[in-house]
């Protein structure tokens, strides 16, 4: 600290919230860092989100345009739900990097540049005619240009290691800068390091010093006159970890086999951003998972059946194009009635689309995409840390329902991280549920009153041999059947036990007025937006309410009582309007869509704009004008306002 | 490891599988009626395969039978076990799920020449190189019959069928030779109207440990009726098909005159007697380490030669639930059983107060 010199030089102020984004070639190591940044400010203790924004191409070439990632998180000492519209803070480690994400940063932001990489090269690959650092371009922003290569490379000399190596570690170098900056602690990175690279001695030592330069240059450099400190937030009292869906996910369904005591069986075909489930459950192997990389999609999904019909719990996971490659097998899920769990974690599509950007535009496929009248229930997390509920909540609804179920993440939720209050094991609920054994009784089609859960025997079982299959089921007692009237009650039982499920599901919540002008409804990813949005309109003094579905089928049962209660409803959805589709179709309510699909997540100041234009076009709609008309102008005066 | 009918062709009897040795075939025939056209070589396949199955020593819920699509998909229907029906050349993909979860189970897949080699050939080819503990029994007519009399992947080469009215452009597959060189490590042929040969065969798939490959030829008498008829008939078959026998010279013909020898790298066919003698013929080894011998097998075609049947290659290694077993339980011993509670706590923690 400062304390020693009469006159601090530099001026420490306590900020609720900043959000950095961390830029840089793909081979700079920006997932590292924000990664380590996102540790430190958890562990401090404050609430984070976090957004990495990293190119599907593994190695583009160095300092292109298509090969910057970026990393992208907020922190802050209240309850935070997004990783925040525009950065506080861009350091960007090349030209190309600047170039992609200065546009984001607002004026007056600061923006840290690795001035070593500005060099004509670069320059050229990043298509800038003349030098942005000297042009007078960035002059609305408060900018910091460091020679981080360089000093980094003085710090690590005499160390044994190529020139290219050194390099490798000046991310650490901008990280230190950040610590300092943010008055953050390098103890959990000096850890980190230790333990990452204790068979490479040196290269720990490398990363220590360019950690401890970056730190050191920001305390004796006078290049900066702030620094900034973000107070712990008031969590809920508990042990907390930092944690992504992806993670919570695989952890969810792991805890799911331990709740059902059945063995997990994980099939899946590498897909991003799916693969990260398979890895992380193929390390559970002393849990008795058996992880399957399959020889495709629809073997990922047959293998799951196939464990699914011995007894276990068998699932898979993939994202947009594997669902589309699962259907038939998802059809014979529903014919067999049998428990099985699948994960669309999705992405911009269609086709290949953009697959390590998000989206939410699976939710008509996994509804409707099969053949025939197909139902299968579906839920949704909302937020990283739920991920790992709806992993369990998933396997309850098979197993009780004995039913296929859909387990619907995304690209954001998959790989954006926050912090987790570790639930106590007594608090999981129990989800086991019992074979059939009883051959007196066992008729493979007769259901359960009260679920209609067909009843469910395994293979092993004396007396209970029986057939099943894909070809129509007798009712009871489950032979093939071409009945007319057998096939139709069939359809409506399937279609009936699905949508019983609405009973067993918690009420849809509202956040904010029971009844008012407007709800905002959304599903998955964009609660944190939209949740954000409403609190914004609220202390505006709007009559403006949150609701956010995690159950996509059944809808919760009070659902329709729920956007019957408002005047107008906006469903914000980065699809081109599925849930709407949906809420308009069931309830006749008209709601209206906000839909913009860009691989990004909503920012909060697009959906306070569009919700207050629906609020002012339901205002004049109400004084005589015609809501079309008035609708259309408003977005016309909207869009001006954006350009 | 589990134990069970390991290292290969006896299975070990529990004392509640020597109860179960009483079965009959009678016991594995179910209630349904059996709805293949009359006179269709599935019958045969069917009784056979309810014949031998009493004698493997596994209680009848333990033996799941997975079908595909096709004519020979109904099978499971008619056995008297656990059967599922699957979709279009996917059964594979269910065995190996089931197998891997619960390895106690004896697992038959039953599919035919377009249900594994066509729709389903990609899960034929893992399946087999994984050495999933299965016996799949391929049903080969060389047409699709239940969608009523297309070609199929081994329809011969100019075949007219309702789909090529023209004549098939496409070249056959040899589906031992697919599946030699998926790794499988149990090849054989059979035929559908040589019981004995049928019963002795399904019978060594049964004993087998890992993937087991069967094909077996198959009359489909209303859309290609006399497919197999050239080599197969009573009156020809001794002449025109190669009985293998493991460690025997590969002599055929109804008077046992004429042999298979090598020249170079080719087989040749070869009368006995004026200076050819057994000594010189190839001598079948089911064993061999490398499948050079039964790769050369599968290719050899009536009426360049005679047609082999009986097992090609029967080896043994490690099974799919083998080695992901070994894997659970290597991670047990080395870390102890899984603990939830840890796993929720892993990574960096921290404190609210």
């Amino acid at each position: 600290m400062t304390t020693e010199t009469e006159e601090p030089r530099v001026r420490e102020h306590e900020l609720d919230r900043v959000t950095i984004r961390f830029a840089g070639d793909s081979g700079d190591g920006m997932q590292l860092t924000g990664t380590q940044f996102t540790r430190t400010a958890a562990v401090f203790g404050n609430d984070i989100s976090t957004l990495p924004d990293f190119p599907a191409e593994i190695r583009a070439p160095a300092g292109s345009l298509p090969g910057v990632s970026g990393f992208q998180i907020s922190f802050s000492s209240n309850d935070i739900h997004t990783p925040g519209d525009q950065p506080d803070v861009l350091v960007a480690m090349n030209p190309a990097a600047l170039k992609t994400n200065v546009g984001d940063l607002p004026a007056g932001g600061a923006l840290i540049v690795n001035g070593d990489a500005f060099t004509q090269q670069n320059l050229n690959k990043a298509a800038y005619t003349a030098n942005p650092l000297t042009d007078g371009s960035l002059k609305q922003y408060n900018v910091f240009e460091i020679p981080i290569s360089t000093l980094n490379a003085r710090a690590l000399e005499g160390l044994d290691m190529t020139n290219k190596q050194v390099d490798l570690t000046k991310n650490f170098f901008a990280l230190g800068i950040m610590f300092w900056l943010y008055e953050r602690s390098m103890d959990p990175t000096l850890r980190w390091i230790d333990q990452k690279f204790s068979a490479r001695p040196v290269i720990a030592e490398a990363n220590k010093r360019a950690l401890k330069a970056g730190y050191a240059f920001g305390e004796t450099t006078e290049i900066f006159h702030e620094r900034y400190l973000v107070p712990p937030a008031h969590l809920e009292p508990g042990v907390y970890r930092n944690i992504t869906g992806n993670e919570a996910t695989a952890i969810g369904f792991l805890a799911a086999s331990r709740l059902a005591h059945r063995p997990l069986f994980y099939g899946s075909y590498p897909i991003t951003p799916a693969s990260d489930i398979l890895h992380q459950l193929s390390t559970y192997k002393n849990f008795g998972v058996r992880t399957f990389q399959a020889e495709d999609e629809i073997a990922a999904i047959g293998a799951a059946i196939g464990a699914s019909y011995g007894g276990g719990l068998g699932m898979t996971a993939t994202s947009g194009p594997g669902i589309a490659l699962k259907s038939e097998a998802l059809g014979l899920a529903v014919m067999v009635e049998l428990p099985l769990v699948v994960c669309d974690i999705q992405r911009a599509g269609p086709s290949t689309g953009m697959p390590t950007k998000t989206e939410q535009a699976d939710l008509l496929q996994v509804m409707f995409g099969r053949n025939s009248d197909s139902p299968i229930p579906i839920v949704a997390p909302a937020t990283p840390a739920e991920c790992f509920d709806f992993a369990i909540e998933a396997w309850r609804i098979a197993l009780k329902y004995v039913t296929p179920v859909v387990y619907l993440s995304d690209a954001f939720l998959a790989t954006g991280a926050e912090p987790w209050k570790i639930p106590a094991l007594k608090d999981l609920p129990n989800i086991s549920v019992e074979n059939a054994t009883d051959p007196a009784t066992f008729r493979p089609y007769a259901r359960d009153p009260e679920t209609l859960a067909r009843m469910w025997a395994v293979p092993g079982t004396k007396g209970l041999e029986h057939r099943i299959g894909g070809l129509e089921k007798a009712d009871i007692s489950g032979n093939v059947s071409y009945d007319p009237e057998n096939h139709h009650r069939m359809q409506v039982l399937r279609a009936e036990k699905v949508a019983g499920i609405a009973r067993d599901i918690p009420p849809l919540e509202v956040f904010g007025p029971e009844e008012g002008d407007l709800l905002m409804l959304g599903w998955g990813s964009t609660y944190g937006a939209i949740r954000s949005a409403v609190e914004r309109l609220q202390a505006d003094g709007h009559s403006v309410a949150h609701a956010h579905l995690r159950y996509l089928n059944p809808f919760p049962a009070n659902t329709e009582q729920v956007v019957r209660s408002y005047r107008r409803v906006l469903v914000p959805e980065v699809n081109l309007g599925q849930l709407v589709m949906l809420i308009r179709a069931r309830f006749l309510v008209d709601a209206v869509g906000y839909d913009r699909v860009r691989g990004k997540p909503f920012r909060i100041a697009e959906l306070v704009n569009e919700a207050n234009r629906v609020l002012k076009s339901s205002d004049r709609w109400l004084a005589g004008a015609s809501p079309r008309s008035s609708e259309s102008e408003s977005q016309q005066e909207a869009q001006g306002a954006d350009q | 490891m589990t134990e069970g009918n390991g290292q290969g062709e006896q299975p070990a009897l529990s004392p509640e599988n020597q109860a179960v040795i009483q079965l009959t075939r009678k016991d594995f025939v179910s209630d349904q009626e059996v709805r293949w056209c009359p006179g269709c070589g599935d019958y045969s396949i069917l009784a056979q395969t309810q014949k031998v199955m009493p004698d493997f020593g596994y209680p009848k819920e333990n033996i799941v039978f997975i079908s595909g699509i096709g004519c020979s998909g109904r099978l499971p229907y008619y056995m008297n076990t656990f059967g599922f029906h699957t979709i279009h050349g996917r059964a594979p993909t269910m065995a190996t799920g089931l197998k891997a979860t619960r390895p106690d189970l004896m697992v038959w897949v039953i599919t035919g020449d377009g249900d594994a080699l066509s729709i389903g050939g990609n899960h034929v080819l893992h399946s087999m190189r994984r050495n999933v503990d299965f016996k799949m029994v391929m049903f080969n007519n060389r047409i699709y019959g239940l969608t009523k009399g297309q070609a199929s992947p081994t329809s011969e080469l100019g075949k007219r069928t309702k789909s090529t009215p023209a004549g098939t452009i496409d070249t056959p597959i040899m589906p031992l030779t697919v599946a030699l060189a998926a790794e499988a490590s149990f090849v054989a042929r059979s035929v559908d109207t040589h019981t004995e040969h049928l019963q002795a065969t399904l019978e060594r798939a049964g004993y087998h440990k890992g993937s087991a490959f069967v094909e077996v030829l198959q009359n489909c008498n209303i859309f290609n009726d006399g497919a197999w008829r050239d080599f197969t008939d009573r009156e020809v078959r001794e002449d025109r098909m190669l009985m293998l026998e493991d460690g025997k010279p590969m002599i055929f013909g109804k008077e046992r005159d004429k042999g298979i020898r090598l020249r170079g790298l080719h087989p040749e066919v070869v009368s006995l007697g004026d200076g050819v003698s057994e000594d010189d013929l190839l001598v079948h080894d089911e064993h061999a380490e490398e499948p050079y011998l039964a790769l050369m097998l599968s290719r050899m075609w009536w009426p360049e030669f005679p047609v082999p049947v009986g097992v090609l290659r029967a080896v043994t290694r490690p099974t799919h639930d083998e080695l992901l077993t070994g894997q659970i339980d290597s991670a047990v011993a080395s870390t102890g059983e899984g603990d939830l509670a840890r796993v929720l706590k892993s990574g960096e923690t921290w404190t609210v107060e």
